[in-house]
């Protein structure tokens, strides 16, 4: 094209950038003044974090407990679906068409009409207040996204390859273990990516599941000490709080971006 | 490679003339049920059994604490509520605002960056960023932008001369300033959705419609946007669905204050401030229902117009 459009382009891209980036770097800048900066005192420096540091039960538990409830989400998506999706695409089994629906009514079905029978549930199976239970109802979510992922990555390895292995000697189960895992690895790692993304973000399940003030996560922290039940807000620290909590996103998108990409072109994204 | 018959038969001699099942293929169909019963479980347990509590419950009085008691519709009274009846118009009202505003800017993105040319990645990167961000982090991150007299947005106004704009005081100003901040955190990631749309649109057609004359906006109304339909059906899917059962952005941003309440903010009060989880369940039936019934007419719409 000509010159002038791909200056235009330019133009465009770099204002709509900085436009994006603003909100986020005023946010990183308004987190390191100190408090003093209010009244006109010199103030640069970490004294946010300190008194986030000291919120509550202290930013360590909440990050921890984030944490777990991530782990547990994840890793039960990844197993599950990685299991789940190799035997829908080379065991058939009975009822493989059933549960397959079933598994993608979860898209159908905003959970958040579910939470109030969740709540009940949970209570009855003793998981009510309880990091892993969260943690699997996070990935009961993330399995309609996994499983069809997974049941691709599969379909898209070429039969032989398991043939081979089970002329070699392999069980079944050792094929999947040893051959079959390093080929659907992309698809483990978006199936990873975006349950971790959503667990870690979680914000409704962990308000409602959680009661105990030591067992929140993150975003619920940050919530209370936005609407100031503990005094008045202290904005300060809650700016410290939104870029501890944004952090490890934003890194893990940087590193993993191509991964993102084939999250959407596989077309079985749910926003 | 050695042979492409079916595993079985590389492991044993051929079978016998076929019963309907051998051993082999019934040890693998075994292996399949183990293998996908931690998936059926969880499903199970944590989708199907809440789907059918939630039904019975909305049959019963069920208070927070203490016994329940079937009590037939009277839940469902609450349909009628006057609060509920304000949280569904003020939902619908935020559902249509956001799916137009973002739906224009989102593609209005994926035109600028659909090329590939020098530095275009770093641009979807950019735009892209905030989705990465929770809506939680980014409400509390907004909440410090709209209510601070400190923030630049209130220091650009004192700047032009206004005096103090309340961006969350009124319905109005909180649900416009609601709008600006999902456009910001959601508009690349429907950039993408449509960006990998326009790409799939094969360029052979493009050239034709530039051999036939036709100018950009004939060939934007002629030939992308009829191709580019079951792209932008699912990203209105995709909104649709996600602006009606929103709950972080107001809860947190305005404490989903009745003027700004959502249908899943009325369901959270019933269920946890009123205590009554079966009114609550109630609602959600209805929701799900409503909700039901749209997936399925979209569906059938995209499916006819994808021909």
């Amino acid at each position: 094209m000509t010159r002038t459009r791909t200056g235009a382009f330019y133009l465009t891209g770099a204002a709509l950038a900085v436009l994006f980036l603003l909100p986020m770097l005023w946010t990183v800048f308004s987190s390191v003044r100190g408090r003093e900066a209010a009244s006109g005192g010199d103030g640069w420096g970490l004294a946010n974090y300190q008194r986030l540091l000291a919120y509550g039960s202290g930013l360590g538990t909440y990050l921890t407990n984030t944490v777990v409830v991530a782990v547990v989400a994840v890793s039960v998506t990844v197993v599950t679906t990685t299991l789940g999706g190799y035997a829908m695409v080379r065991l058939p089994f009975p009822g493989r068409n059933v549960l397959f629906l079933v598994t993608l009514a979860v898209l159908m079905v905003p959970y958040t009409t579910i939470l109030v029978p969740l709540y009940i549930l949970l209570g009855w199976l003793g998981l009510q207040n309880s990091l892993v239970g969260l943690g699997l109802v996070l990935a009961v979510l993330q399995l309609p996204f996994g499983l069809f992922m997974m049941r691709n990555s599969f379909d898209a390895l070429p039969a032989e390859l398991e043939e081979a292995a089970l002329v070699d000697g392999c069980t079944i189960t050792g094929a999947l273990r040893r051959v079959l895992l390093r080929g659907v690895l992309p698809g483990i790692v978006t199936v990873a990516l975006f349950s971790f993304l959503a667990a870690w973000n979680e914000f409704v399940a962990p308000l409602i599941f959680l009661t105990d003030g030591s067992k929140f996560t993150l975003p619920v922290a940050l919530f209370n000490l936005q609407s100031g039940s503990l005094g008045s807000v202290d904005f300060g620290a809650l700016q410290a709080g939104v870029v501890v909590s944004a952090l490890p996103c934003v890194a893990v998108f940087l590193v993993l971006q191509r991964y993102y990409v084939r999250g959407f072109t596989s077309g079985a994204l749910k926003g | 490679m050695v042979s492409l018959s079916p595993p079985r038969q590389s492991v044993r001699p051929a079978p016998p003339p076929a019963p309907r099942r051998d051993p082999i293929s019934r040890r693998r169909s075994r292996l399949g049920l183990v293998y996908a019963a931690p998936m059926a479980v969880l499903v199970g347990t944590l989708f199907v059994v809440p789907l059918v509590l939630m039904v019975w419950m909305s049959l019963n009085h069920w208070p927070l604490l203490g016994a329940s008691a079937p009590n037939g519709l009277t839940n469902y009274q609450a349909l009628g509520d006057p609060l509920f009846l304000r949280a569904v118009w003020f939902t619908l009202k935020y559902t249509a605002v956001t799916t137009v505003v973002l739906g224009l800017i989102a593609f209005g993105l994926a035109l600028l960056v659909q090329r590939n040319r020098r530095g275009v990645g770093a641009v979807r990167a950019v735009l892209f960023l905030p989705s990465a961000v929770g809506l939680a982090s980014t409400s509390l991150l907004f909440y410090g932008l709209f209510t601070t007299d400190s923030s630049p947005l209130n220091e650009l106004v004192r700047l032009v001369g206004l005096g103090r704009v309340d961006w969350l005081g009124s319905t109005g100003t909180a649900l416009g300033s609601t709008v600006a901040m999902i456009t910001w955190r959601f508009a690349g990631f429907y950039m993408l959705i449509l960006m990998t749309g326009l790409q799939s649109i094969d360029p052979v057609l493009y050239e034709a419609a530039r051999i036939d004359g036709a100018g950009r906006w004939q060939t934007l109304w002629r030939v992308t946007l009829p191709l580019l339909r079951p792209t932008l059906a699912l990203a209105m899917v995709l909104s649709l669905t996600g602006s009606l059962l929103a709950f972080d952005q107001f809860f947190i941003l305005t404490g989903g204050r009745h003027d700004t309440a959502t249908v899943v903010i009325d369901i959270y009060r019933e269920a946890f401030l009123s205590q009554d989880l079966g009114r609550a369940a109630a609602v959600s039936v209805a929701t799900l229902a409503v909700l039901i019934v749209v997936n399925v007419a979209q569906m059938r719409l995209i499916r006819r117009e994808g021909r």
